[in-house]
Formats: structure tokens, C-alpha cells, sequence
């Protein structure tokens, strides 16, 4: 077993350095960065000394170097101007546009952002569990098709608007609080009862926003599976011993069905992180979301690269977690050590 | 001996043999090509059989838009900012029996602030249809005509779902982002077919390193968070291009994302395929690995593939909305859904001017209507079974 998760580690690893390169290509692709537009733009008003600001912070994080080299330093693999300082060694990098350590920026929005997911995912457990379940027990009557209607509204609507919907008729119809990670009264203060209740009062809406989508693909997946194990011989056999209808579904076949649901944790987490970030543009909750699309927009390298990076790099913890719950629950993977099934 | 009856029917002299006879049903059922029995099947899916016919008909409609809307796509009515749909009746007692609608006016409330509309119940106006008016345009490219299905009255307007903050016709807009909205997931799907149709496919069939190459690949690709790589994708087309060049981008990027899950569904075919007598047959006869791919694997699996793209197209409707939502996607002189949406950005709109979120309509009914026919079309696929 442990063998096993540290080989994932290591896959884990190689993927993210794939990324890397990734990442680090396609925020390049726009020529310049936020530092040569702002050289460009002081060069019309002629600010001699704000040029040469600009220009030593460009030496400074060695953006006047060739791509590669800049990816390098970027990571921390090839010496910079101060030595070795990329992010292996814990240094994430400048955001010109803010003024502030990427570090610090992102590490405000990080606890909101993994929060946030965290109980989306949650809620769609929570709710696709019982619904699919449901649904495939009560198959083609009318729990059904309400389950599936939900579903297909789930997956039709785009997720900003119903954010947008949501949240006006959230706020009309219940109070719900609108947009915003918590109440104003208590930014920057002290975690306490309250001000965990505002932010979960907060979630109400995004999480639900967020959530729909991917419930209605698991509660579908969770039925059509629940309905082939429902068929078999050994379900018949458990009722006609008398096994309580309930036990005669939760005792096995839900367990049977239960494998595929759980390994989906790796397709449903970037679909959630995706959506998170839309929705918080809309309902502006205090996620990386936002500072992501201001980031793109002023071509503020360092920022929009990290937050990509660390994105991807949840989704893949996601994953990770996701196989390796798996590998606990179906002894078939664990001991031929390998995540055969796993997608 | 067969006897002739006064009506000269034929009368066989052996029993009628029911048990022969549901045979021979079977039979021919089982002999029917495989696309009668995929076809059979299909139209017994209700929702698949609708949803399609629904897609074809607006497919179809496309190069026709302008004959269907009552006025050009850009044009201003500075006197009918934020006009609220105009109520248009069959029946009223100033007009009787007909389509009509009334003279309305938008006034600027001094004490709101917000512009108001008062509809004059005493005054009808009849709806002309299939005439000409208004601006011209080229239908198809190729003649200039101003012909429309549906013209606004003679001194009154037709707004039928409003207008927007610079008075353009709500519905006439809708009708034209339909070309560039419906036309991004097909664009979209053909990239990602192309790319996951031959990672895949030489995945598949050589094997080897190759085979675990693309596996990395698609490995990685699925792990990216998909909005925000399109958002960084779509924030580095230069700023000058023209819409044209930016509308097959953004298709472009939608479909480079999507192609994993088709690629690992070709490659799974493909090893399966791989091991059938046939193409065996046809590789030790000397067929390149071109001719058997393309004249005996393909067709195996060619259906399956169409089900699934026809999954895939709404993810892009909607991401392109999504997209140009946000602004990064396609830029003002189009007109898309997504982006007459971006004007619906914040919540004042939907409290205030709630008929400019009437682009959720299509978007719902087109992404609904390719997730039953894909639907159908995938259950259709295994007529065996």
C-alpha cells in the first residue's frame, strides 16, 4: 500500500513538472508582461526614473532573459540574479500589478478556495448519494424523473448565471446574503462562531451554484450502475431469505455501485475548480478566481502562473486522494498495485 | 390440391405455421443492415428523435437569420433604450382578430432614474409579415434583398423580448449570435475529433512507446483545470485581431482541451479490434496500417464516436458563453449569446432588466437538446443487445 501511494507521489510529481511547462508556455504567449507594458506606457510620458525602476525589476527577476532560462530561474533549477531562488525553494515570485508577494496573495485566497471546494464536494456526496440511490430504486417513476430533471437543469444552465439567478432569488425569496465570502463586520477579524456562521451562510448559494453540475453527472452514473447490480441473481436471493428491503440495497449492491463513484473524484475536481472560479467572478467571493482573470488580463506573469500551477496541482492532490480511497475500498487494485480502474 | 376460391385468392394448402412465421420476422431483423437497426432503435428514443429535429431545423435556419429577424443586429434605436418586451396579441378588442401590437413609448422616469415604458392600449398596430423593410442585407452571400418574415409596424416598433442599453432589438440579436454560438462546439468537436481521432487511433494501433506516450498525455490534459487554462488561452489572442480570426481561435482552444476522453475511447477500440480475425486477415494480405484503419477499424467504431461528440458539443456551447461572459471570448462587433450575456453581468440587470437574459434560453434548449440526442444516439448504438 505504501509503496503504491509512493509511486503516485512520484507520477504526481512528473505530471506537475509536465504542467509546469505548460503553464509556462501559454502565459508567455502574449508578448510582454506587465513589467514591458508599463516600461512601454512610462516611455510615452518619459518618467525617467520609473523606467529605471521598471527596468531593474525586470533584471531583478531575470525577465530580460531568454524563455527558458526564465522558466528555469522561474522554478528554481537555474540561478537567478540573487542565486537559487525560484519556487523549489520557496520563492513563488512578484506580482508587479499588486505590489505584494504572490505568496501572500494567493496564501489570503487559498483557504477560501480549498474551503470552498471542500464542501462543494461534500454537497455533491451528500445530495448525488441519496438521489442516485433513490433513483435507480424508484426507477421510472416519478422520484425518477424529478431526480433527472434536476440533473439535466444542472447541466444545461451555465453556471454563472445561475449564480446570478441564484443569488437574487436567494437573496428575495430566504435573505440569503448576496455575493461576498463573508459579512462585511467581519473581514480581517478573529475566526469566531459567528463569523464561521456568516461565511457558511455565505456558501450557501455558490455551493449549490458550483455543486449542480457535477452532482447531476454523479447522480446519473450512481443510477445506471445501482440498476445493473439491482438485476443480479443475488439481490432476488437476499430478498427472498427476507433480507428488509433497505439492507437488501445498502448491503451490497450499493457497495458494488459505490466503486465507480468514488474513483470519479478525479473527473469531478477539475470540473469543480473550473466552475469555482467563474462563480466567484460573479458572486465575487474572496477565491483565487478573481485575482486569476485580473492576473491574465495585465499579463502579471508571476501571479497568473503560480495560481494556474496551484490549481492544477489541487486537482491532482484530488486525484491522488481519489485513488487512493480507492485502493482502501476494492482490494482487487490494492493488491495488484495498480489503478487499473481507477479511470 | 389447390382449390380456387370464387374471389381468387391464393390459398396455401399447408397449416399456417406461427412458430415459422416469427422465425422469419427474426430473420430479417437480423439481417437488416446495422444502421436500419441503429435507426430503428433510435426513433423509438422520443426525446433523441425531437431533440434532433429541433437541431436540424435551427441548424438549417442559420444562413436565414436575417429573414427572420424584424430588424439588422446592430442597429440603435436611440428612442427605445432598455424597452421591455412589447406585448404582441392575437386578439384585442381595438383591433379584433390579427397579429398586432401596440404603439409604445420609452420615457426616462426623473425620479427612478430608470427608463420606463407606456404602452398605449388604444392604439393597435397591425404586424406586417413576409415583406421587405428596413435595412438590406445579403442573404447567402450572394443577392441584397430586404425581405423579412416579420417586419415592425408602420410608425410603431416591434420589440418582442426588448432592448438593450443601446436599444437593439433583443430578438433580432439572439437570432444572429445563434451563427457564431452554434457554430463554436461544431468547430470545437472537429478539432478535438481530429486530435483524438489520431493520438488515439496510432495510440491504439502501434502500441509501444507511442501508446504510452499519448497515455502521459492524456493524462496530463485531463488533470488541467479546464476553465482557467481556456481563460489563459483566450487572454493571449492579441488584442488587434479581427473577430473572424478570433471566433476560430476561441473554437479552436475550446476543442484543444476536449480531445482526451475521445482519444482514450479510440485507443480502447482499437485494442480491441486489433485482435479480430479480419484485420489479421488484412495485414498478413499486405494492407497498410492506413487501408486497415481507415477501410475495416473504422467503421466499427465510427457511430460510437459521433454519440460522444454529440456529448461533448454542449461543455463548448457553454464554455464559449462562459468565455465570452467574462470578456475573454469572442469582442463586441460579433454577436454571440455569451456575449450579449456579458451585459447581464451584474445583478441590477436581472432585477431591473430581466429580458436581457433571454439569450439563457437558446443556450438551455440547444445544450438540453444535445445531451438527449446524444443520449439517444449512444443507447441506439448497440441495436443487438
Amino acid at each position: 500500500m505504501l509503496a503504491y501511494i509512493l509511486r503516485r507521489c512520484v507520477t504526481m510529481a512528473g505530471t506537475l513538472a509536465v504542467i509546469s511547462v505548460l503553464i509556462f508556455a501559454i502565459i508567455n504567449l502574449p508578448e510582454g508582461n506587465y513589467l514591458t507594458n508599463q516600461i512601454r506606457e512610462l516611455m510615452a510620458t518619459g518618467e525617467q526614473g520609473s523606467i529605471a525602476k521598471a527596468q531593474f525589476l525586470l533584471a531583478q527577476y531575470s525577465l530580460d532573459r531568454p524563455l527558458w532560462e526564465q522558466y528555469l530561474v522561474w522554478v528554481g533549477l537555474w540561478p537567478g540574479p540573487d542565486g537559487f531562488s525560484g519556487m523549489l525553494q520557496g520563492n513563488f515570485g512578484y506580482s508587479f500589478e499588486l505590489d505584494r508577494q504572490v505568496y501572500d496573495v494567493v496564501a489570503e485566497a487559498m483557504w477560501f478556495t480549498i474551503g470552498l471546494n471542500l464542501v462543494v464536494v461534500l454537497f455533491v456526496y451528500l445530495t448525488a448519494l441519496p438521489l442516485g440511490a433513490l433513483a435507480a430504486v424508484r426507477a421510472n417513476t416519478w422520484i425518477d424523473y424529478l431526480a433527472a430533471l434536476i440533473g439535466y437543469i444542472g447541466l444545461a444552465t451555465p453556471n454563472f448565471l445561475l449564480a446570478l439567478v441564484l443569488m437574487y432569488y436567494g437573496n428575495k425569496a430566504v435573505g440569503l446574503p448576496i455575493g461576498g465570502g463573508m459579512a462585511r463586520e467581519f473581514i480581517d477579524q478573529p475566526m469566531s462562531l459567528e463569523k464561521f456562521g456568516s461565511i457558511m451562510l455565505h456558501m450557501v448559494a455558490p455551493v449549490v451554484v458550483i455543486g449542480t453540475a457535477g452532482m447531476a453527472g454523479m447522480m446519473r452514473r450512481l443510477r445506471a450502475n445501482l440498476l445493473d447490480e439491482l438485476g443480479k441473481p443475488y439481490v432476488t436471493t437476499a430478498a427472498a431469505k427476507g433480507v428488509s428491503p433497505t439492507r437488501a440495497v445498502i448491503k451490497y449492491p450499493l457497495r458494488m455501485a459505490l466503486n465507480p463513484f468514488i474513483a470519479d473524484i478525479g473527473n469531478l475536481l477539475p470540473q469543480l475548480i473550473s466552475g469555482s472560479v467563474l462563480v466567484s467572478v460573479v458572486m465575487s467571493l474572496p477565491t483565487i478566481g478573481p485575482v486569476l482573470l485580473s492576473a491574465l488580463r495585465s499579463q502579471d506573469i508571476f501571479l497568473s502562473g503560480f495560481i494556474l500551477l496551484f490549481v492544477s496541482a489541487l486537482t491532482l492532490v484530488g486525484m491522488l486522494i481519489s485513488d487512493i480511497l480507492l485502493a482502501v475500498v476494492d482490494p482487487r487494485i490494492r493488491l495488484s498495485g495498480k489503478a487499473g480502474g481507477a479511470r | 390440391m389447390t382449390k380456387i376460391d370464387p374471389d381468387r385468392h391464393f390459398i396455401a394448402k399447408d397449416d399456417y405455421d406461427e412458430a415459422a412465421d416469427l422465425q422469419a420476422l427474426d430473420r430479417a431483423d437480423l439481417d437488416a443492415p446495422t444502421w436500419v437497426l441503429i435507426w430503428r432503435r433510435f426513433l423509438r428514443h422520443k426525446l433523441g428523435v425531437v431533440s434532433g429535429v429541433y437541431l436540424l431545423v435551427i441548424y438549417l435556419a442559420l444562413p436565414f437569420v436575417d429573414v427572420l429577424s424584424p430588424y439588422h443586429y446592430a442597429e440603435r434605436n436611440e428612442n427605445h433604450i432598455y424597452a421591455p418586451p412589447q406585448p404582441v396579441r392575437l386578439w384585442s378588442e381595438a383591433y379584433g382578430f390579427g397579429l398586432h401590437t401596440f404603439v409604445t413609448e420609452e420615457k426616462f422616469d426623473v425620479e427612478t432614474f430608470q427608463m420606463g415604458s407606456i404602452v398605449d392600449w388604444s392604439q393597435p398596430l397591425k404586424i406586417p409579415l413576409f415583406q421587405s423593410c428596413g435595412s438590406t442585407y445579403h442573404l447567402l452571400g450572394l443577392f441584397e434583398t430586404s425581405f423579412r418574415f416579420i417586419c415592425p409596424p408602420k410608425g410603431g416598433t416591434l420589440f418582442i423580448l426588448g432592448t438593450d442599453r443601446l436599444g437593439r432589438d433583443v430578438h433580432s440579436r439572439i437570432m444572429h449570435g445563434a451563427q457564431l454560438s452554434l457554430t463554436v462546439g461544431l468547430i470545437g468537436v472537429a478539432v478535438s475529433f481530429a486530435i483524438g481521432l489520431v493520438l488515439g487511433g496510432m495510440a491504439g494501433y502501434f502500441g509501444g512507446w507511442i501508446d504510452s506516450l499519448t497515455m502521459r498525455a492524456i493524462e496530463i490534459i485531463r488533470s488541467l483545470p479546464e476553465l482557467p487554462i481556456w481563460l489563459a488561452l483566450a487572454a493571449a489572442i492579441p488584442a488587434n485581431w479581427g473577430p473572424v480570426s478570433v471566433f476560430f481561435l476561441i473554437s479552436i482552444i475550446l476543442g484543444l482541451l476536449d480531445w482526451p476522453g475521445l482519444a482514450r475511447a479510440v485507443r480502447s477500440k482499437f485494442l480491441a479490434l486489433r485482435e479480430e480475425d479480419y484485420v489479421k486477415a488484412a495485414e498478413l494480405m499486405g494492407a497498410r496500417p492506413t487501408r486497415i484503419i481507415g477501410a475495416h477499424m473504422m467503421p466499427n467504431f465510427m457511430s460510437h464516436l459521433v454519440a460522444s461528440a454529440t456529448l461533448s458539443i454542449p461543455a463548448m456551447i457553454l464554455g464559449e458563453t462562459a468565455l465570452s461572459f467574462l470578456g475573454l471570448g469572442l469582442r463586441p462587433p460579433a454577436v454571440s449569446w455569451g456575449l450579449m450575456l456579458n451585459d447581464a453581468l451584474d445583478l441590477t440587470v436581472v432585477e431591473i432588466y430581466p429580458w436581457l437574459l433571454m439569450p439563457l434560453v437558446p443556450v438551455i434548449m440547444v445544450v438540453l437538446a444535445f445531451s438527449f440526442l446524444g443520449d439517444g444516439l449512444r443507447d441506439a448504438l448497440d441495436p443487438y443487445s
